[in-house]
C-alpha cells in the first residue's frame, strides 16, 4: 500500500465518521471568528436554542473593520466613526461575552488579524484541523495543520457540533526545488505559482506546498504562501513539520508545556508526506528561476516578473481567457507592452493577513530605511498585523524608520487589503500592495491594486513606481 | 431553508470568468448582521454606476444600462447562467444570500470555487456545473430568445430547455437530499453526537493537549 500524504494523515485522524454518500465528519480542533461572518451564526444558534459544542475551541478577535488610525482607535469600540462597523464590532464582542468566547477585544495588545494572532498565540497547532469564516484560513496550514475557510452556516455548524461536514479533496504537491534568489520571498512563490496553475488550478485539491525552497523559509514566509492557496482555489493549503515549525510554536501561550510538550513533539514528527506517498498532481518549480512578481490584471493569475511587460490579450489563446485580459487592461488603466516598472503608483499599502508579521516588516524597513517616500505617492501605510507584531516592530525601532521615511504606521487590522474601514482606495488610484486580492473594487470603487511582496511595496513607495528589488540598496 | 424540487426560470446570462465573491456582493454591504436584504446591491459594482453604501435606498440610483440584469427581458430571473470558476475569492456567504435574495435559485457554471459552491446549498441554491460546450450552448439560446426559461429538475436530475432538450446534471447525494427536504444540516449532525463524544474520549488519550 502506498504511503499517505500529510493532507491523508491529517484527514485520517479527524475522522469522525464516514457517510455512505461520499461526506464525512470531521472533528475540528479550534474555530477561529472575527466580526464579519460570526454575526448570523451566533444569532442562528440562539434562534435554535443550541449552545457551543466545546467554548474553548473557540478564539474570536475582531479584525476587518476596526479602524488603524492611532487617534480613531483610542477610544475603543466607541470611536469606531463608521456606525455599521461599530455595530459589528459590538456585535462579536457581546456574543462572545454571552456565549463565554475567549475575544481578544479592539485594545488589547493581542487582537489582530485571526491569521496572525492564531499562530502568535499557539492557539494554531502542527496537527489540529483550524477552521475560520474566511477563506485565508488556509494561512494555518503552514504548520501541518488543516486549515479551511468556511461560510457562515459551516461557521454555525462548527460551533453546534465541532464537526463540518467535509468531502476528500485531492491532493497536489507543488515543489519548489533549489534556493530563492535574495530579494525573493514566499510572496514571489506563491504569485508565481499562482501564475502558472491558474486561480483554478487547486480547485478541488489540498495543496501541500514542499521541496528544499520551502524547507528554507521561516514560517512567516510558509504562512505566506499557505494563505494565497485560496487564491490558486485551493481551500487547504499544508507545509509539513520540521523543527522550524517546532522552534516557532514553543512557549507560545496556547501552546502545550512540560509532559504534554514532548508528547505533542513526538507526535508532530509524523506530520509530513510519507516517501512513498501518492500525489494526483505535481506540480514542479524551480527556486532560482523565480523573480520579484508584480499582478497586472483583476485576478491574482495575471501576473509577470517585475522586469516583464504587461501582456497582450492577442497573445492568449482561448477566447475567454482574451476577453477577461481585454476587460481587466482597461479596468487597470494600463496597455499591451508596458515595462511593469513603468507603472506610476499613488498608494502604497504594507499589511494584511498575507504580509503583516514582523519578518515581512523587517523586509520592508530593510528596504525603506533612511530613504523617503516619492512626492507621488498619496499615502504609504504600514498596517502591522497585531498588537503584538506592532509592539515588537516598535522594540525593534522598525516604526521609526517607516515614518521618517514618509510612510504611516498604524494599528493592527485588516485595513485597505479589503478596506471595510476607512482605509481605500479612490477611483483610478494605482496602489503596490502585499495583500491577496486584486479584484476589481476590493480595496476602493474603481481602485487598481497590484500585489507584491512588503520589500517590493517598500521600493516602489520610494521609487514612485515598481522597481526591482534585487536592484535596490538595502539596509 | 427553503426546498429545491423543480423550478421554471426566467434564465439571465452572465457571461465573464472568474467572477468573484467582492463582485457579487462588494465589501461595504457585509456589515450588516442579518442573512437578508443584500439584493438590490447584488453585483453592486456592475449594476449602479455610482458607488453603493451600506442601508441605501437603492431605488433612485443611476443603472448601468449594459448590465445584463438590468435589461427588461431578464427581469423576474431565476436561474443565472456563468462561466467558470463562479464565486471564487472570498469565503463570505453574503455571496449566496446576495444572490438568493435578488431571486436567483439556481447557478449553472462549468466550474464553480469551492466554498462558494458549498455555501449554495447551505441556502437553498443549487449550483450546477456542466460541460463547457453545454454551457456555451445555453449562452447561445439564452442570447438568442427572450423569455427563454428552463426547467431545473433536481429530483430527476435534470435540466430541460424550452427546445426541448433534456441534460442530466450531477450532484451529491446528501445534499441533493437536504435541498430536496429543506433539512438543517445541524439537526442532522447533532443525531450523530453520540459518535462525536466517543471520538473526541478517543482523541483526548492521544492528543490531550488540543483539549485544554
Amino acid at each position: 500500500m502506498a504511503g499517505k500524504t500529510l493532507y491523508d494523515k491529517l484527514w485520517d485522524d479527524h475522522l469522525v465518521q464516514e457517510r455512505d454518500d461520499g461526506t464525512s465528519l470531521i472533528y475540528i480542533d479550534r474555530q477561529l471568528l472575527h466580526e464579519v461572518t460570526s454575526p448570523q451564526a451566533f444569532e442562528g444558534l440562539k434562534l435554535a436554542g443550541r449552545g457551543l459544542w466545546r467554548v474553548n475551541a473557540n478564539l474570536a478577535t475582531p479584525d476587518h473593520n476596526v479602524p488603524t488610525t492611532v487617534e480613531e482607535r483610542k477610544a475603543g469600540n466607541e470611536g469606531i466613526e463608521d456606525p455599521v462597523s461599530k455595530i459589528q464590532v459590538v456585535t462579536l464582542d457581546d456574543n462572545c461575552d454571552e456565549f463565554g468566547v475567549t475575544e481578544f477585544k479592539i485594545n488589547d495588545i493581542r487582537q489582530g488579524i485571526v491569521h496572525v494572532v492564531g499562530p502568535e498565540q499557539g492557539a494554531t497547532l502542527p496537527g489540529m484541523t483550524v477552521v475560520c469564516g474566511d477563506s485565508h484560513t488556509a494561512t494555518h496550514g503552514a504548520f501541518g495543520a488543516l486549515a479551511h475557510g468556511i461560510g457562515t452556516s459551516e461557521v454555525e455548524h462548527v460551533m453546534a457540533t465541532q464537526c463540518l461536514i467535509q468531502r476528500k479533496m485531492k491532493n497536489m504537491l507543488v515543489k519548489v526545488n533549489g534556493q530563492l534568489g535574495a530579494g525573493v520571498t514566499g510572496k514571489d512563490v506563491v504569485l508565481a505559482v499562482i501564475g502558472k496553475i491558474g486561480t483554478a488550478g487547486g480547485t478541488g485539491y489540498a495543496i501541500e506546498f514542499g521541496g528544499e525552497a520551502i524547507q528554507s523559509l521561516s514560517m512567516e514566509a510558509r504562512m505566506t504562501i499557505c494563505n494565497m492557496a485560496i487564491e490558486a482555489g485551493a481551500r487547504v493549503g499544508l507545509v509539513a513539520v520540521d523543527q522550524t515549525t517546532i522552534d516557532y510554536v514553543k512557549g507560545r501561550p496556547f501552546a502545550p508545556t512540560e509532559d504534554q510538550w514532548e508528547q505533542a513533539v513526538a507526535a508532530w514528527s509524523e506530520l509530513h508526506s510519507d516517501a512513498d506517498a501518492v500525489f494526483d498532481t505535481v506540480v514542479e518549480l524551480e527556486g532560482s528561476e523565480i523573480a520579484p512578481q508584480v499582478t497586472w490584471g483583476n485576478s491574482p493569475e495575471m501576473v509577470v516578473p517585475v522586469n516583464a511587460v504587461v501582456p497582450n490579450p492577442a497573445d492568449q489563446s482561448d477566447e475567454n481567457q482574451q476577453k477577461a485580459y481585454a476587460r481587466a487592461l482597461e479596468y487597470m488603466g494600463l496597455t499591451a507592452g508596458q515595462a511593469i516598472t513603468d507603472i506610476k503608483l499613488d498608494r502604497v499599502f504594507i499589511g494584511s493577513c498575507t504580509n503583516s508579521r514582523i519578518e515581512d516588516l523587517r523586509e520592508a524597513a530593510a528596504v525603506a530605511k533612511g530613504k523617503k517616500v516619492a512626492n507621488n505617492i498619496i499615502q504609504a501605510l504600514v498596517v502591522p498585523g497585531s498588537g503584538l507584531v506592532k509592539q515588537q516592530a516598535e522594540e525593534e525601532g522598525l516604526d521609526k524608520i517607516f515614518t521618517e521615511a514618509g510612510f504611516e504606521w498604524r494599528e493592527p487590522g485588516c485595513s485597505m487589503c479589503l478596506a471595510m474601514n476607512a482605509d481605500k482606495l479612490g477611483a483610478g488610484e494605482h496602489c503596490a500592495s502585499t495583500s491577496n486580492r486584486n479584484f476589481e473594487g476590493r480595496q476602493g470603487f474603481g481602485g487598481r491594486t497590484h500585489l507584491v511582496s512588503p520589500g517590493m511595496a517598500a521600493a516602489a513607495a520610494i521609487a514612485g513606481h515598481f522597481v526591482d528589488v534585487r536592484e535596490v540598496e538595502t539596509a | 431553508m427553503d426546498k429545491f424540487t423543480q423550478l421554471d426560470g426566467l434564465t439571465a446570462p452572465m457571461d465573464r470568468a472568474n467572477v468573484d465573491t467582492d463582485m457579487i456582493i462588494p465589501k461595504q454591504f457585509l456589515k450588516s448582521i442579518k442573512r437578508s436584504g443584500f439584493g438590490p446591491n447584488l453585483f453592486d459594482e456592475l449594476r449602479y454606476l455610482d458607488e453603493g453604501k451600506p442601508d441605501q435606498d437603492c431605488t433612485g440610483r443611476p443603472l448601468n444600462e449594459d448590465f445584463v440584469l438590468n435589461q427588461s427581458r431578464y427581469q423576474g430571473a431565476s436561474v443565472l447562467l456563468a462561466r467558470q470558476n463562479f464565486g471564487c475569492g472570498s469565503s463570505r456567504e453574503h455571496a449566496p444570500w446576495a444572490l438568493l435574495d435578488y431571486g436567483f435559485r439556481c447557478v449553472i457554471a462549468p466550474s464553480f470555487a469551492d466554498i462558494f459552491y458549498n455555501n449554495c446549498f447551505k441556502n437553498g441554491i443549487l449550483p450546477i456545473i456542466l460541460d463547457e460546450d453545454t454551457v456555451d450552448s445555453l449562452f447561445k439560446e439564452v442570447e438568442a430568445e427572450e423569455g427563454y426559461r428552463l426547467v431545473v429538475d433536481l429530483e430527476a436530475k435534470e435540466i430541460r430547455t424550452p427546445g426541448g432538450r433534456t441534460i442530466a446534471f450531477d450532484v451529491d447525494d446528501f445534499r441533493r437530499h437536504c435541498l430536496l427536504n429543506g433539512l438543517d444540516d445541524i439537526g442532522l449532525t447533532l443525531e450523530d453526537a453520540d459518535q462525536i463524544r466517543a471520538y473526541e474520549e478517543k482523541r483526548k488519550q492521544k492528543a490531550p493537549w488540543l483539549f485544554n
